[in-house]
């Protein structure tokens, strides 16, 4: 029974990503439009978006190999299970324990490796140019964030993220130097794996600027709508894990009852609206970067998750 | 007894060798060979399985009166080579059945089947000998075994000198070993291990010892700088045989180091766990940045045999410096890493092997700039490549992602060391193997997405067809294999903990116990990791999506031509090929570790003939150490070279004056 009810509360949460994703993108779009003085799409646009792409028929080049119409699927299935190993209104829910922050993002890069690959299975220029670009990114990318992960598994003591969350609630850990560099980090490595602004823009089709968009520029119908669904969700993640162990208050612990959860997803609302106003704020205030830049700005992410963790090794002692 | 029962297996090896010599001119003799091979090595698997998972009770040693007169030769089973044979005879098993049906392409069988069982053989050899005369024999029979593979094809071009590279570094590799040897067995002479055990050498010439058996070991294993022969030796061989020899013979070499590092030396110091991890760390990143700048698929195998090779080691440096400071938990659990990728390699890397044999066997061709859209022609070999691809660049669920997770966790169990040093080096060896994990699937994004998707670049590529049953049969256990050990981690784990006990002094909980088969190497509370569960998740979702979609979407699916931004090119010139997909890791790497310079020569304006671009890369580490050791042995060859053409008298007058300084060394020395 007790399993049953933590099952329960475990698929509402897989339920309440899928369903806030692209209310979040849609939030994001919104906000940015404001900014620029513009009224904007609703904020229901992004399901519109997916709803319509799932009633149109799916349009394959010929030389596609089952890769390419199977990879979608993966990639959707394997970012919703990452998300909702994220602690977001709760911590230590059922399948957090299958998976810790380690795995979590290794999950999104078995997501990028079918995604790299379904942009080289057609055989065009664009689909190479997309996968071997995101591949730079994501090779650089991955280790900043291990890195910001190490520096966050010290503090806390665990690789968890409930773990982490509970730890970093509790007052003992104080304000470290190590926490703003990781944060600091984690932010960056965020803008670069959801391709936004500065390293990729989300909006563009102009080809020579677009990572993201150019390995999926051969999807059509249900394909692309689950992966875009997939970088709604992708985006989520990030958020939440930045909410969920950089602001971990008013987050609730598994088996507080509905009252608790219902109040943890009401705080949980409030971070995403602040999350992501902030990313518009930021994302309005900057310029896209040239690719060949960007080795610079996620080589300083790395640097930054670095010096983290060797403070850190440096002042814990034992 | 099972030790019995092993040696038997080896004659039996070795008596098809002997067999293999008049049976490779007959039709049949390739089947036969093979087949008995397949036999005694899963004979072999199947006793090593046992005695590791007995729990001691088929363990034992056993002299033969063979070898040095009054040494005799000594072989014993213990937990260590019992897993170690579990790997070699696991490896031996799939090289012999995919040989059933590989070796039927084999044009010159006469200079393959005498070796195969032999090298197999040796390889069981040295993991059983007990004293360092056995070892240092079967050793050397193992490396000229596989040379002989290697120098099978000796007229493709490149091959001959690969094999004479291999045999300098094997004999250059086996020299520090037996100066290893002698420092252990010191001036009384005890080349028993047992000898060896019972009087630990002192701090001074451990250091040594510990340093020569690096060079001995890693230079068959590919630690960097060693490692340069490893890349044109092993994808030389028959594509079988590069298999066992990056799969299985590199983890030969990792047991030599294991043997005397963690064994037959005793105590470990810190320093050398720093100095393990920190070579580790170098020879991952290394290998894999070599990989990346690689078009040749069994070229890019081997180096990214090199990379993996230094996963394993920064799990064994990290074990010596936990050992060393009185942590035997963390220990085991780098311990338990390091093994466990010992495993996982070997057969995510003899997987790989066999699908690039199939590939060369349906094209005939290695250059991954000539294949292409392979996936139409061959969809069962790629599907087991793929696989092998996601668990080489430790991609969840499969196995290499959790021997690195074990990895990570060791680091991160780090900071209570006490030695600064170490404190500064591990983080930077944690970045190093993050780098070193996200560059390989990089990699093999290009290995996997140029060879087999995409449009077909050349014709031979257009015409393959799927390789043969025995092979795919081969393929597709190994690649059952790699989903079993990544989402069954705990069995995997809880195996390998008699071997852990013995030389770490402790072991991981067990976790065959634990509920829904989670792993646990510390604690529930610090980290945890479900495969099984994981995948099941993943399934469910990817099965509701796809409900879901069935159910409510259109599922109307129309072919057409690619859309590529509205100017598709029909030419498969056009696409993205290996050497443009690494094009942007190479500038921001390959300028500073390869010194990549990119030149375009763009024609004037109005003339017709097409832009050229040249890349130029320099291995750094050729340039600086053995260009400059080939150039001293040239010249000092040439000027003695005079010494060739004296008169009698000046040769009398050199043997009086090396006689007269020997003396005099001698005097001295009393």
């Amino acid at each position: 029974m007790a399993i049953g009810l933590q099952l329960l509360v475990q698929f509402c949460q897989m339920a309440l990503v899928l369903a806030l994703a692209p209310l979040f993108a849609g939030y994001v779009r919104k906000v940015k439009a404001h900014l620029l003085r513009r009224q904007g799409p609703p904020l229901a646009q992004p399901y519109r978006e997916l709803l319509r792409l799932l009633r149109k028929d799916v349009v394959l080049a010929d030389s596609a190999s089952w890769v390419f119409r199977v990879a979608p699927y993966l990639i959707f299935a394997t970012t919703w299970v990452a998300v909702s190993l994220v602690p977001t209104f709760a911590t230590g829910l059922i399948f957090s324990y299958a998976a810790d922050v380690i795995a979590i993002v290794a999950l999104l890069g078995s997501a990028r490796f079918m995604l790299a690959l379904a942009g080289l299975d057609v055989g065009t220029s664009f689909g190479g140019i997309g996968s071997s670009r995101e591949m730079l990114i994501a090779s650089l990318a991955e280790p900043a964030m291990l890195m910001v992960v190490f520096t966050l598994s010290l503090l806390a003591g665990s690789t968890q993220l409930s773990s982490i969350a509970a730890s970093m609630q509790a007052s003992d850990v104080g304000l470290r130097f190590s926490i703003a560099l990781a944060l600091i980090g984690l932010v960056m490595v965020a803008l670069a794996e959801n391709a936004r602004i500065p390293i990729d823009n989300p909006a563009t089709h102009l080809e020579l600027t677009m990572v993201h968009e150019a390995m999926i520029l051969e999807y059509s119908g249900r394909h692309l709508a689950l992966i875009e669904a997939a970088a709604f969700l992708k985006l989520l993640l990030y958020v939440s894990v930045i909410a969920c162990v950089f602001f971990p208050w008013g987050i609730a612990v598994s088996g507080q009852g509905p009252a608790a959860y219902f109040a943890g997803i009401g705080v949980y609302l409030l971070k995403l609206a602040a999350g992501g106003f902030l990313l518009a704020v930021f994302e309005t205030a900057i310029a896209k970067m040239r690719v060949f830049r960007v080795p610079d700005f996620l080589g300083a992410a790395l640097m930054l998750g670095f010096l983290a963790t060797l403070l850190l090794f440096v002042t814990l002692a034992g | 007894m099972a030790l019995a029962g092993l040696l038997w297996c080896v004659g039996a090896l070795l008596a098809i060798s002997v067999a293999a010599i008049p049976a490779a001119r007959s039709r049949w003799g390739t089947p036969a060979v093979y087949g008995a091979a397949l036999c005694a090595s899963t004979i072999g698997l199947g006793l090593a399985l046992v005695s590791l998972l007995g729990g001691g009770a088929l363990l034992g040693a056993l002299t033969l009166p063979v070898g040095l007169p009054w040494l005799g030769a000594h072989f014993r089973l213990d937990a260590l080579a019992a897993f170690f044979l579990v790997v070699v005879n696991l490896g031996a098993a799939g090289a012999s059945l995919y040989g059933l049906g590989y070796g039927s392409h084999e044009e010159a069988p006469g200079r393959v089947l005498p070796f195969f069982p032999a090298f197999l053989a040796g390889m069981n050899l040295v993991v059983l000998a007990d004293d360092a005369f056995t070892f240092l024999f079967t050793w050397e029979f193992m490396s000229l075994s596989s040379w002989a593979l290697v120098m099978a094809h000796h007229r493709r071009p490149g091959n001959a000198a690969a094999g004479y590279l291999y045999l300098i570094m094997a004999s250059f590799g086996t020299l520090a070993l037996l100066l290893a040897f002698g420092l252990l067995a010191g001036p009384a002479g005890g080349y028993a291990f047992a000898a060896i055990r019972a009087a630990p050498p002192a701090p001074g010439v451990a250091a040594v010892v510990l340093v020569l058996a690096l060079i001995g070991a890693g230079s068959k294993a590919g630690l960097v700088p060693l490692h340069v022969w490893l890349p044109l030796a092993h994808p030389a061989a028959p594509s079988h045989v590069s298999a066992l020899m990056s799969g299985v013979m590199t983890k030969v070499a990792v047991y030599g180091a294991v043997r005397i590092v963690f064994d037959l030396l005793g105590v470990p110091t810190w320093w050398a766990g720093a100095l393990v991890a920190l070579l580790g760390g170098v020879t991952a990143v290394m290998g894999v940045l070599h990989a990346l700048m690689e078009h040749d698929l069994k070229r890019l195998l081997a180096y990214h045999t090199v990379e993996n090779i230094g996963i394993i080691f920064i799990g064994l440096g990290l074990a010596l410096a936990f050992g060393a400071n009185g942590m035997r938990a963390a220990a085991a659990l780098a311990l338990t890493a390091a093994l466990f990728h010992v495993f996982n390699h070997s057969v995510f890397k003899s997987l790989l092997f066999f699908g690039s044999g199939a590939v060369l066997t349906a094209t005939g061709e290695r250059d991954m700039e000539r294949l292409g859209g392979l996936i139409h022609r061959m969809p069962l070999t790629a599907f087991v490549f793929l696989v092998g691809s996601a668990a080489i660049s430790a991609l969840p669920p499969f196995n290499g992602f959790v021997s690195e997770w074990l990895t990570f966790q060791a680091i991160l169990v780090s900071p209570a060391l006490p030695q600064w040093l170490l404190k500064f080096l591990v983080p930077a060896i944690g970045a190093l193997l993050a780098l070193s994990a996200a560059l390989a699937a990089a990699c093999f994004v290009k290995a996997f997405g140029v060879t087999f998707l995409g449009r077909p670049r050349s014709d031979a590529a257009r015409q393959a067809v799927e390789t043969d049953r025995w092979s795919l049969a081969t393929m597709l256990i190994l690649a059952a294999l790699c989903l079993l050990a990544g989402i069954l981690p705990g069995y995997f784990i809880d195996a390998l903990a008699p071997v852990v006990r013995a030389l770490a002094g402790a072991q991981l909980p067990r976790q065959g116990e634990l509920d829904w088969l989670t792993i646990v190497p510390v604690a529930q509370s610090r980290s945890s990791y479900n495969g099984l569960l994981l995948f099941l998740i993943i399934a469910f979702a990817a099965g509701l999506g796809a409900e879901a979609i069935h159910r409510w979407a259109s599922g109307v699916l129309r072919r057409s031509a690619p859309w590529d931004c509205g100017f598709p090119d029909a030419s498969p010139a056009t696409q993205y090929t290996a050497g443009s997909f690494s094009q942007p890791i190479r500038r921001v790497f390959g300028s500073v570790v390869f010194r990549a310079r990119e030149e375009v020569r763009m024609p004037p304006p109005g003339d017709l003939r097409p832009a050229q671009m040249h890349v130029r890369m320099r291995d750094v580490l050729w340039d600086a150490f053995y260009a400059p050791l080939a150039g001293l042995v040239a010249y000092v060859a040439d000027r003695l070279n005079k010494v060739q053409f004296l008169s009698i008298r000046a040769y009398l007058t050199l043997v009086f004056g090396a006689l007269v300084a020997l003396l005099t060394v001698l005097a001295v020395w009393q």
